[in-house]
């Protein structure tokens, strides 16, 4: 049962050491600088599950500087290939839906009911496993490319492998089917899944005298061994009518067939009374075969010892079973039709050792299915993880079960139980996938105990390459309160914006994440851009900040000085140097800015008529002194001519507007 | 990534079975590679399919219906485009197309709107830089004006007959600038216009007055992605929403006959009083008297899981997409 180990193309440990480290759905692995001394190779056990994509990154090693730097290359070896299966897709998408309605389903539901949408469940689970088969089966026969149909055609027989041990899984563990109707799920189960003589079936049927047919007895056999007695009877009357001599063996044959007991799936008799009635029937045809009826006739002589269920008749028709556990329902059917659910595990084993009969050994297939006729739950799951190269039946079938409440906690080191393993094992492997990460936040949410930390890890790595993907993280995200997660992710995009020139869209996604940091960061930009203009840049933003003004400091200054600009365009000059003034006095504005505004102050203070009161005008001398004596360096300050002139003008324009002002507010006003 | 334009067929309109019930499902006609993720996507005319691109590509399809195969027709690569002062031009994502054949528009992450026409190598008009934040949709409001939405939370009306490169009128919501992802205008009253937030609010603006919105409905847990008019039947609204609901609008009954509470089909249903401004307006979406007039609100999808990204309406049938990667038709909408 071991799967041999994959080997990382390119990767080559003769030549260099490589070092690996592990990520959350990925191996990463790196050529170190080291080269091996000696000739010692040792391969590389790559991921211990079939299927391991590795991908070539090339990157560069720093210089050490011992030599000349040599390119190292990073291997990203992805644990999940199947993932990458086009027509699988279809299989993970429905499946989720029907997890999600499991995980939401009433649970007050108790006994019958419960059990029969649990059952229903199952049911929808295998039907989208065999829609899944049927689309595969399609392209595989559609497709020209040999490889690519022989992925197909394994890909089928594994899903076929996965139905069987559902549909198995389904009887025995949810139905959790009694003695009695047990062995009609069986019947159905080996009459759905052993196809191999279909065709042989359907090719004697539609023959046109199907007795002559030398297949003949081979289907009617068939039909025996499956027990469906009506057909079988259907087959030999078409048989007794052409061989009119054979007419009374037939009647006696046709009797038998026809009064054999079955378990029925209504209560219309108890085990007891089956048991009683087929001991009877068993006896008479005990009789008929002793009394050498069937003699001249070896086909129906060896029927009717099928029907006493003669192992050694029954091991004749090998060929037509194909498989031991065809054999082992067989058996059951004509030897204990009222078997017991405990009783199933020794007709098991009994019936594999017969029907292999040491010619060949049984397959990891034939194991689990052992394993399930034991009611091993764990046996068969653990056996499910090893084989399958995906955790999508192991997880789904184990949470089924747990809705069942038949898994007890199955403690693993760290502590969470087996479905909760296998549901992160399942749902970490999505996220490597650019679309069907989807999905796996739903996974996540139902892991209560690891599932948010998985979460957390996992969101950050998805690429975000459009807006609407970001906006679709940002979502699952702010649900969740994640906020760390939703600061970071929105910092990035704001960030992407930003360095892409796109201020608005950066400004959005600052508003989004409450990030007053970043807003002062865009307003800075914008105030950069108007000094090195000397005009705004989107005006449509800056006109529009509406409430997110408030977001930061700076951000409301932007906005309030593009209204004083707005103000002073529009001639509302009290109005606009109220405005100017606060800025200022309020501390609105950052000191770096001052002097700028005092600038814009100068035409307020040259109009005609006197806008500033004396008041206001205090308050601007006081500020240009504050701005100019605040500064250290006074000496560079002196130096630069365009600074000392624009402090200069300033000052003449405030002594003049004061005393202009001053006159005014003296001067009583005519009445 | 392997992403594809599909074509299906729906099955035939006049093909009932015996219970009068249309039988088989979609089936795939034809398909073509698309390099990047499709954003939007429009009939140009009974054969073109124009498609807009992450990549910032917008290309033209023709669908053979003779032999049922699709091929490119046209591309305009980087369209749409981000100067990045650190690399060289980036691709930047084509977020929405419409058509007037045969002038197709574009608007797209970068905030440029193109002018295409549709056998014309080059853009007709390029305005860059018309948006210094993200356009998430288009739509025309006259066969010279267009409309756009932003992520600012501002509905733009540009005139492309004139030269300048400013929108001629501005609305915006009040409050918070939530951004705003998709818009479309009634089919008959032009100056009704309906937009969706990332809030999931649902908005209707008389274009005719006003720079704020006369309704605002709330709808949705989350994004809402596309809202349309039916096209026949303008009393009927759809929205689709990242919250994975899809809700049919519905201004048509008069409920002042009818009681409330019996009417037939909704799963979920809900009555909504909207508060409005204006009084003296005809349409029922712009209607004033909660007493009179109610909407009634139906939630199409009974079993919702992933978002459901894009919707279309016409005549009887709904088409709608969901993260499931499943698209779901029905073909009896108003039964």
């Amino acid at each position: 049962n071991t799967v041999p180990p994959q080997v990382v193309p390119g990767a080559d440990p003769s030549a260099r050491q490589l070092c690996f480290a592990w990520g959350p759905a990925e191996v990463l692995v790196c050529e170190t600088l080291f080269s091996r001394a000696g000739g010692s190779c040792s391969r590389f056990w790559g991921e211990g599950r079939a299927g391991a994509a590795a991908r070539a990154v090339t990157g560069s090693v720093a210089g050490t500087g011992e030599g000349a730097p040599s390119s190292s290359r990073v291997f990203v070896v992805r644990r999940d290939q199947d993932i990458y299966i086009q027509t699988l897709r279809k299989l993970f998408n429905e499946s989720h839906g029907i997890f999600m309605g499991l995980q939401r389903s009433e649970e007050e539901l108790a006994g019958k009911s419960r059990k029969a949408q649990l059952v229903q469940v199952s049911k929808n689970y295998r039907s989208v496993i065999r829609a899944c088969m049927e689309d595969m089966h399609q392209a595989a026969v559609s497709t020209r490319d040999p490889a690519l149909q022989g992925q197909y055609s394994t890909q089928v027989s594994i899903l076929s492998a996965m139905e069987l041990i559902w549909n198995l899984c389904e009887i025995l563990f949810v139905e959790a089917a009694a003695a009695g109707p047990l062995l009609l799920r069986l019947l159905d189960w080996v009459r759905l899944h052993v196809c191999d003589v279909d065709s042989m079936v359907r090719e004697v049927l539609s023959s046109e005298s199907p007795s002559k047919h030398k297949l003949f007895w081979n289907v009617v056999d068939v039909f025996v061994l499956q027990g469906r007695m009506d057909e079988a009877r259907h087959l030999l009357s078409k048989e007794a009518s052409a061989n009119p001599t054979s007419m009374n063996m037939y009647k006696i044959l046709d009797d038998l067939m026809k009064k054999m007991p079955v378990p029925s799936l209504g209560n219309t008799q108890t085990l007891t009374e089956l048991e009683l009635k087929w001991q009877h029937w068993h006896e008479e045809c005990q009789r008929y075969l002793q009394d050498g009826t069937f003699a001249s006739n070896p086909h129906m002589e060896s029927i009717c010892k099928i029907l006493l269920g003669d192992e050694d008749a029954i091991l004749e028709k090998k060929e037509l079973m194909t498989t031991w556990y065809h054999f082992l329902v067989t058996r059951l059917l004509y030897s204990h039709p009222t078997v017991r659910p405990l009783e199933l595990r020794f007709y098991a084993q009994s019936s594999m050792d017969l029907f292999l009969a040491g010619e060949s050994s049984p397959e990891p297939l034939d194991m689990i299915l052992m394993a399930a006729f034991e009611f091993e739950m764990h046996q068969v799951i653990k056996e499910c993880s090893i084989v399958l190269s995906n955790w999508w039946f192991v997880a789904h079938l184990t949470d089924l079960l747990d809705h069942c409440k038949l898994l007890q906690s199955h403690n693993l080191y760290f502590g969470s139980n087996m479905r909760e393993f296998l549901l992160l094992e399942y749902a970490s492997g999505l996220f490597s996938h650019h679309s069907l990460w989807q999905l796996g936040v739903d996974y996540f949410d139902h892991c209560p105990e690891y599932g948010r930390v998985y979460l957390e890890l996992h969101i950050e790595r998805i690429p975000l390459s459009t807006e609407q993907k970001a906006l679709k993280v940002l979502r699952i995200c702010e649900q969740r309160q994640m906020h760390e997660q939703v600061r970071s992710i929105c910092k990035i995009m704001a960030m992407k914006a930003l360095r892409n020139n796109r201020l608005g869209s950066a400004l959005s996604w600052s508003i989004r994440a409450k990030d007053a940091a970043f807003a002062t960061l865009i307003s800075d930009r914008f105030l950069k851009d108007y000094c090195e203009r000397g005009c705004f840049s989107d005006l449509d933003l800056i006109d529009n900040l509406g409430p997110s003004m408030l977001l930061s400091d700076r951000l409301t200054f932007l906005g309030k000085y593009r209204e004083f600009h707005r103000l002073y365009g529009e001639k509302r000059f009290p109005e606009a140097a109220r405005l100017l003034l606060t800025l200022m006095t309020a501390h609105i504005a950052p000191c770096s800015f001052w002097m700028t505004l005092l600038t814009d102050a100068l035409p307020l203070l040259e109009q005609k008529e006197v806008i500033f009161s004396a008041e206001q005008t205090y308050e601007l001398m006081r500020c240009l002194e504050d701005l100019t004596a605040g500064n250290p360096d006074k000496q560079k300050f002196q130096d630069d001519d365009v600074e000392t002139t624009k402090v200069e003008m300033l000052r003449l324009a405030l002594a003049r507007n004061l005393a202009r002002v001053i006159v005014k507010e003296g001067t009583v006003e005519g009445s | 990534q392997d992403n594809k334009i599909s074509i299906w067929s729906a099955g035939d309109l006049g093909n009932a079975g015996l219970n009068g019930e249309y039988n088989g499902e979609p089936h795939l006609l034809c398909d073509i590679q698309h390099n990047g993720d499709v954003m939007d996507m429009q009939f140009l005319d009974q054969e073109r399919i124009v498609v807009a691109s992450s990549t910032g590509t917008v290309t033209v399809f023709r669908h053979h219906q003779n032999n049922q195969t699709l091929s490119a027709n046209h591309r305009w690569e980087k369209a749409h485009y981000h100067v990045n002062q650190y690399t060289s031009c980036g691709g930047a994502a084509c977020t929405g197309v419409v058509c007037n054949n045969p002038e197709i528009v574009t608007v797209g992450e970068d905030g440029r709107i193109n002018l295409f026409r549709a056998d014309q190598k080059d853009a007709i008009r390029t305005i860059d830089n018309a948006d210094s934040s993200t356009l998430h949709a288009v739509t025309f409001l006259r066969t010279t004006e267009i409309l756009t939405v932003n992520s600012i939370g501002q509905l733009k009306i540009w005139d492309l007959r004139q030269q300048r490169n400013e929108p001629s009128q501005i609305f915006s919501l009040a409050g918070d600038r939530v951004p705003l992802h998709c818009v479309d205008r009634h089919p008959n009253q032009q100056h009704i216009v309906a937009t969706g937030g990332q809030d999931g609010m649902l908005s209707i603006w008389d274009i005719r007055q006003g720079t704020m919105p006369v309704s605002l409905l709330n709808a949705h847990e989350a994004e809402m992605w596309e809202v349309h008019f039916h096209p026949s039947d303008p009393d009927h609204l759809f929205t689709c929403s990242e919250d994975g609901s899809l809700w049919h609008w519905d201004t048509s009954t008069n409920i002042s006959e009818k009681p409330s509470f019996l009417h037939q089909g909704g799963r979920s249903t809900a009555y909504l009083s909207h508060s409005t401004i204006n009084q003296s307006v005809v349409s029922a979406w712009l209607s004033n008297d909660p007493t009179k007039d109610r909407m009634e609100i139906t939630n199409l999808i009974p079993n919702q899981t992933l978002s459901v990204n894009s919707l279309d309406v016409l005549g009887p049938c709904l088409v709608y997409g969901t993260d499931a990667e499943a698209i779901y038709v029905n073909r009896q909408l108003f039964a």
